[in-house]
């Protein structure tokens, strides 16, 4: 096949990789060497350097093919003796990324395999000690180090950052003692080149490689040298980075478990540099704390910031995002400089809100940067609701609520902006009343929601649904959290709030709906209605409010919208909510069969929720979902358990569920097959129920489940006995069925059956030889 | 070049550039803030207004009683209302040869330049401009005319009195000046001195400048214009926009390579985005009608209104305010319009394209189909039948001086159930409100102005490069509320010059080209010699004709006959004496091998010497200096003539002549 001329590159890139398969068993290898295949594949006789070669499809094979050969000694002297290396090193610089990308792991790989074996606990850092092979690619990548191109520099950086990350053994410790001085040398270069990689590969050394393998108890001494060396080249590199560049450094120096003190001071103060000069420009008296004790003013930073409009905003946006990663991390800097860092991030909105008014040039020009920048206050919302873990004096609380509320109410607030407000809002609203017992809301609070919630008014009146939809998020989760307290019942009751939320159910966009009707959901759950009901039918705003998700369910157009009924009728009932508790059955039929004709499988999935929350209420909870839980047998009284089989055919449950078996989404049917086995377990557990047996109508509902697996769902199950139900339980396969389920979607693709088919059809393609193949 | 300043209004800017022998008037804008002095013309009697205390001074005197009203702590004229005119005493403007409009809202004091001052020249402006200008200025007329006052005020303006009074009278500027509202008639004969042009069309003036208006992107018609000759060029930029609205987009390409850019027109809100003011506009519209009020929308005919007509369409389905009535109320409200469905080819491209389908461009017209919307010459009339109440009211004026909206704001203002949204950035809505106090209705400030900020400013300029930058003093620094926004001005290199009302700015660029034509049959004579690769040379003996401002090199006429014998010579026949001229020199001079020359000639002793410029050559035995330089050569020797000539011969020895 390979002498063909017109080859595709498609079937020579597969051919490629196929050989690898088969040559990854150092057996198969051997069988293939005797044919001289794998030199005509993998050598200079094949395709490389050949026309073929140009296509990138094919490179790729080769060097996929390469490494899933690359398993055994063998490989590796066919590697060294048909110049394999050379190529991949050639390969590192390859026009397709995916192609040069994989060469570089396919080095390490070559690497990894040459240096493990049985001498590799006595391989030192010298080269003498080293394979061939080994000392070749490590060679190369000295001499890419030392290059001035910074493509080979990043090249080598990456290889070596994939050896740290990946490769355990213990001569990595060896290598890193070795290029160490190197990787240390570039630092010495104005700009620092590959600066992006050279980050990656310190982490990538620190996180793991030559500490981790040696760490513990018996650490050499000239493991601790290396160490050392190790923390000052991260030293000197946090000195020798720009202050955007270093950023990423020191927040992976600050997410290590142990390093020197002086080392994370450092790192920190990178991070903190950027707000420490925002704070120090923006004071309006001189001495004002700061963040850093004598560094705020680093040139270096100022720099950067005022240099120009994309270089403050990156900068900034960094060390926001940064800090805020490293908020919630139990090896965060102790002590954390809470209220300098909420100062600052005050300090960052009034500037991007123009509401500063810094009297210091630096000040100046930063707000005329700053001001009306959607990134910046985005990050800095977002780092603002994140330090809502933490306390703050009264004052600056009140400027953070303060400045939030500018934000929610200025016009000029993007969407984002907004959503992002509202988030940092509800965190610390949510925190600042977190004080146990109580079950009202402090005067401070009390007024700002009285301030916030005509501003929610009319934001959900906005011309902008990312706004509205954004508004009802927020009122959901306040009301979630504070739909028992007292205050906050007040003052959204006196509010048009419920009202425009109710409104909102029929907006013409379908997030907006969604929204609203969870919203509505949990407003409805707490009893915070639009209008008081009327005292003579105190359900009645209840029921239309239900009628008006069924509507939803069964007209709306969109998934969304009924997605969010179907969950809220579901919380409905698991709630036992009064209107539905009173028939309950009745809310299930309707329920059911809005949701047995609808598209959206997520609705489907919903429904049979919805009816497992049903049959538990009707049978007793299912067992413990815990495996290692020990459950007591659970057992049903026969007579509990006809009435409420009785009460499932009445609401149509089986049909839905059955239907939902052969449902072409799988997590649909894996959820009907999970309810039907629960189902099942329970009416084995009673034995004494009737069974139908071999009654026509078993038999007629097992040929029309049969003809719903093959696809054609038309015909109705039509009313079912309780006995035939039991019986065709016990007939179908749930648990072979359960186990197909839980494959993974491409299973099929994977299987040796379908290798063969493709095999069948490359060759197909090149000539009727079928029966050769066999 | 010089640049009169007759208004001290950035937004409502009359300039006027005297450029090469012309004289143009940029724009004719009419300061009518001057209104927000006078107390509101009621449409129908008001008991409130019509019994406000008169105004006494410190000392209890009390002439000035009848002129002057007090409303909540403030002081108004009880007059007609008077606007405040450009600058008619800097310049003769009888002088003026054209007038260039940009746009509609900068032309409202036209009648009062062209009817008034001897003004004898042309107005240029688009069709659109004159249109809807038309319509603003009938507007203007029919809301001051059809409620006449008979007093006239004018005691108050005596400057003595005038420093008795409280802010702002006392603050107001050239009172005396102020004037009242102009007559239909004034209106027709100044819309009739117009002339239309069309975007990028060229108008020569007396053959010495060339105009060209460009599209500016703000408003219907609305344009910049290009004055520039062969050598020069002055860009006016005036109320553009960059947004994507209604009018066609603003055309930045045509502005390059300008020596000076004169920009007005910024936006007057540079904090507000009009998007987020619209976003706010319709929350507080539907937030006010959801509760059963009504709102006030005090606006112009045209314009804004368009925009938010639009906005609104999207958006009252889903705020569930179909069931609302919109009314539009203007004496124009129904030729505004209908006039905004009929300029396609000013309009944007998406809505250009909707009238090849052929639907209207804009959706105003299924508002009026459906009757959402409804309009309304006054509250007069079929109106006050169709009044349902809540409902959303577009009128004028938005001074809430005069005009319709004045009836609402007396109307709906004692319930806070009712909103004002006021859109229009071109009155503060505090001052505009003071004549009401106390007021119960909401008041919502949602400015909406499309115009540039200053970062769009900064990256235009940085686009077209212009090199003198030209604006008024407003725009050279940040807002004096907000001294520390030093992102609210023009940023650029060389700063902005800037002007202020009455001043004369002296533009900072000389004229260095003339373009002079050559007669086909003098060029035909010519011989250019190449001196060097591409450079070729002739010399010229020619006539000049100047005419009209275009200059012509014709060939000289031949010189007379030999006439011989005693005939007098007659006066025509007086030509220009035609000198022999001396050759022209080309080259530069090889050092090096000149003093090789020298010494060949027997000068020995020779020094060269390197200068900033060039080369000294020394002499030293014969005492003599030869300088070379780029564009001469000095041979500095002690009286010795025939040295000097020996010298210069060897010199010109390595330069061409022709």
């Amino acid at each position: 096949m390979l002498k063909s001329q017109d080859l595709s590159s498609r079937i020579l890139s597969f051919s490629l990789r196929l050989a690898g398969i088969f040559a990854a068993q150092e057996n198969c290898f051997q069988y293939l060497q005797q044919g001289e295949l794998l030199p005509t594949l993998f050598g200079e006789a094949g395709p490389l350097g050949g026309a073929a070669w140009t296509a990138p499809t094919v490179r790729s094979g080769w060097v996929q093919g390469l490494r899933t050969l690359a398993r055994h000694p063998s490989a590796l002297r066919f590697l060294a003796a048909c110049g394999a290396v050379d190529t991949i090193f050639s390969l590192q610089g390859d026009s397709s990324l995916f192609v040069a990308s994989a060469a570089g792991q396919l080095l390490v790989h070559v690497l990894d395999l040459a240096m493990r074996g049985p001498a590799e606990g006595r391989r030192g850092p010298r080269a003498r000690d080293w394979p061939a092979c080994a000392q070749k690619i490590v060679c190369h990548i000295e001499d890419s180090l030392c290059s001035a191109a910074t493509p080979q520099v990043t090249q080598a950086l990456n290889v070596l950052t994939t050896v740290f990350g990946h490769c355990r053994g213990l001569w990595t410790q060896g290598l890193w003692v070795r290029l160490s001085p190197l990787v240390a040398r570039l630092l010495e270069k104005d700009p620092v080149p590959a600066s992006h990689s050279l980050v990656d590969l310190l982490l990538s050394v620190a996180r793991s490689g030559p500490r981790g393998a040696a760490g513990g108890v018996g650490r050499s001494s000239s493991v601790l040298s290396s160490d050392r060396g190790l923390w000052e080249t991260l030293a000197q590199t946090l000195s020798h980075l720009s202050p955007t560049q270093a950023g990423p450094l020191a927040l992976g120096i600050l997410k290590l478990q142990d390093c020197p003190q002086a080392l994370r001071t450092q790192a920190f103060g990178i991070l903190l540099q950027p707000l420490a000069c925002v704070l120090e420009a923006a004071a309006q008296a001189p001495g004002t704390p700061g963040l850093l004790e004598g560094a705020a003013g680093d040139s270096m930073t100022v720099d950067t910031l005022l240099s120009s409009k994309s270089a403050c905003v990156g900068l900034l946006c960094c060390a926001l995002a940064h800090l805020g990663l490293l908020q919630p991390l139990p090896q965060r800097p102790s002590p954390w400089p809470q209220v300098p860092l909420l100062g600052a991030v005050v300090t960052i909105l009034r500037l991007c809100s123009g509401s500063a008014a810094p009297t210091s040039d630096v000040g100046g020009r930063l707000c005329a940067i700053l001001v009306g920048c959607g990134r910046v206050q985005r990050a800095a919302l977002d780092f603002l609701g994140a330090l809502s873990q933490g306390t703050g004096p009264q004052e600056l609380v009140t400027q953070v609520f303060s400045i939030l509320l500018e934000y929610l109410m200025s016009p000029e607030s993007s969407s984002m902006v907004l959503k992002k407000a509202f988030q940092a809002t509800l965190r610390w609203l949510l925190s600042s009343s977190k004080t146990p017992g109580c079950c009202d809301l402090d005067p401070h609070t009390q007024q700002f929601l009285r301030e916030l919630l005509p501003v929610l008014q009319k934001r959900l009146c906005s011309p902008c649904w990312e706004v509205r939809d954004s508004g009802l998020e927020f009122l959901t989760q306040m009301t979630r959290q504070w739909g028992g307290r007292t205050g906050f019942r007040q003052a959204l009751l006196a509010s048009e709030v419920p009202e425009l939320t109710r409104q909102l159910l029929r907006d013409p966009e379908s997030y907006v709906r969604a929204s609203a009707v969870t919203a509505t959901g949990q407003l409805s759950g707490w009893g915070l209605r639009a209008t008081p009901a009327s005292p003579e039918r105190p359900g009645a705003q209840q029921e239309s409010l239900l009628g008006e998700l069924l509507h939803i369910l069964s007209t709306d157009s969109e998934g969304f919208p009924r997605r969010a009924a179907m969950q809220v009728c579901t919380e409905w009932l698991r709630d036992g909510r009064a209107d539905v508790a009173e028939d309950p059955e009745r809310f299930v039929a309707g329920v059911l069969q809005a949701a047995s004709r609808d598209l959206d499988w997520e609705v489907r999935a919903q429904g049979l929720e919805l009816a497992l929350v049903f049959l538990e209420q009707l049978l007793g909870q299912r067992g413990s979902r815990c495996p290692y839980s020990v459950g007591l047998p659970e057992t049903a009284p026969p007579g509990v358990l006809a009435q409420a089989l009785q009460v499932l055919c009445r609401v149509q449950l089986f049909e839905f569920a059955f239907r939902a078996l052969f449902d072409c989404d799988r997590p649909v049917a894996q959820k009907s097959c999970d309810l039907l086995l629960f189902l099942r377990a329970k009416a084995a557990s009673c034995g004494s129920l009737q069974e139908a047996g071999d009654s026509p109508s078993v038999a007629s509902v097992e040929a029309t489940l049969q003809r719903w697996q093959a696809g054609e769902q038309g015909q109705p199950l039509g009313y079912l006995e309780p006995g035939a139900i039991v019986a065709v339980l016990r007939s179908v396969d749930l648990e072979g069925l359960r186990d197909t389920l839980a494959e993974s979607s491409d299973h099929v693709e994977k299987s040796p059956q379908s290798l063969l088919q493709d095999v069948l059809a490359a060759v197909g393609v090149l000539g009727e030889n079928e029966a050769d193949c066999y | 070049m010089k640049l009169y300043c007759l208004s001290g209004h950035p937004t409502l800017p009359c300039n006027v550039l005297k450029f090469k022998s012309t004289t143009i008037m940029l724009d004719c804008g009419l300061d009518m803030t001057s209104t927000l002095n006078f107390l509101p013309l009621p449409l129908v009697q008001s008991p409130r207004l019509s019994n406000l205390p008169g105004w006494s001074l410190k000392d209890g005197n009390a002439f000035l009683d009848k002129e002057l009203k007090e409303c909540s702590g403030h002081v108004f004229v009880d007059s007609v209302p008077e606007f405040c005119l450009p600058e008619t005493e800097l310049i003769d403007l009888s002088t003026v040869d054209v007038i260039l409009i940009s746009n509609y809202h900068c032309m409202m004091a036209l009648p009062y330049i062209t009817e008034h001052t001897g003004f004898t020249g042309t107005v240029y402006a688009t069709e659109p401009t004159v249109q809807i200008g038309r319509l603003l200025m009938e507007e203007l007329v029919n809301f001051i005319e059809r409620v006449p006052k008979a007093q006239s005020a004018s005691l108050w303006k005596n400057k003595d009195i005038q420093r008795l009074l409280p802010s702002p009278l006392k603050d107001a500027v050239e009172v005396s000046t102020w004037r009242r509202c102009y007559t239909m008639q004034e209106v027709n004969s100044a819309l009739s001195k117009i002339q239309l042009v069309g975007y990028s069309q060229k108008i020569e003036l007396f053959g010495a400048v060339q105009v060209t208006p460009l599209s500016s992107g703000y408003a219907l018609g609305s344009s910049n214009w290009i004055i520039q000759s062969h050598y020069e060029k002055v860009s006016y930029v005036s109320g553009s926009s960059l947004l994507t609205t209604h009018p066609q987009p603003m055309d930045q390409a045509s502005l390059k390579n300008s020596d000076v850019l004169i920009l007005t027109g910024l936006t007057q809100i540079p904090t507000a985005n009009p998007d987020g003011m619209v976003g706010e506009f319709c929350s507080n519209l539907a937030l006010t009608v959801r509760n059963g009020g009504n709102v006030l929308v005090p606006c112009y005919p045209s314009g804004v209104i368009y925009d938010l007509l639009e906005c609104l369409y999207q958006y009252i389905d889903s705020a569930g305010l179909s069931s609302i009535p919109f009314y539009f109320i203007s004496p124009v409200a129904n030729s505004s319009l209908e006039f905004s469905q009929i300029f396609a080819e000013w309009l944007c491209h998406n809505k250009q394209t909707k009238v090849y389908l052929p639907e209207p461009p804009f959706p105003h017209a299924e508002l009026i189909q459906t009757n959402k919307l409804k309009h309304y010459p006054s509250i007069h009339g079929d109106f006050s039948n169709d009044f349902r109440q809540p409902c959303v009211v577009f009128t004028g004026h938005p001074s809430l001086r005069f005009g319709d909206v004045v009836h609402f704001m007396e109307l709906w203002g004692k319930s806070s159930l009712n909103t004002v949204i006021f859109t229009e950035p071109d009155f503060s809505y505090l001052e505009a409100l003071a004549p009401y106090q106390p007021l119960a209705m909401k008041c919502i400030y949602c400015p909406i102005d499309t115009r540039l900020n200053f970062i769009q400013v900064s990256k235009l300029l940085k686009e077209v490069q212009p090199l003198h930058v030209v604006c008024p003093e407003q725009y050279a620094q940040p807002p004096p509320a907000q001294s520390h926004r030093m992102d609210l001005m023009i940023d650029c290199q060389p700063p902005a010059m800037s002007y202020r009302r009455a001043e004369v700015l002296a533009l900072p660029f000389k004229r260095r080209y003339e373009k002079i034509e050559i007669m086909p049959e003098l060029a035909d004579s010519l011989v250019p010699m190449e001196i060097k690769p591409g450079v070729s040379l002739a010399t010229v003996s020619a006539v000049l004709h100047t005419k009209d401002n275009k200059h012509v090199l014709q060939p000289p006429p031949r010189p007379a006959q030999p006439t011989g014998g005693k005939k007098r010579k007659r006066a025509s026949d007086d030509i220009p004496d035609c000198k022999v001229l001396k050759p022209l020199l080309s080259g530069s001079i090889p050092v090096e091998q000149f003093v090789q020359t020298l010494e060949k000639h027997g000068f020995s002793d020779i020094k060269v010497e390197d200068t900033a410029k060039g080369h000294i050559v020394l002499l030293q035995e014969a005492e003599t200096l030869i300088q070379i330089e780029e564009d001469s050569t000095h041979i500095i020797c002690d009286n010795d003539e025939m040295l000097r000539v020996r010298l210069r011969d060897l010199v010109l020895k390595f330069l061409q002549k022709f």
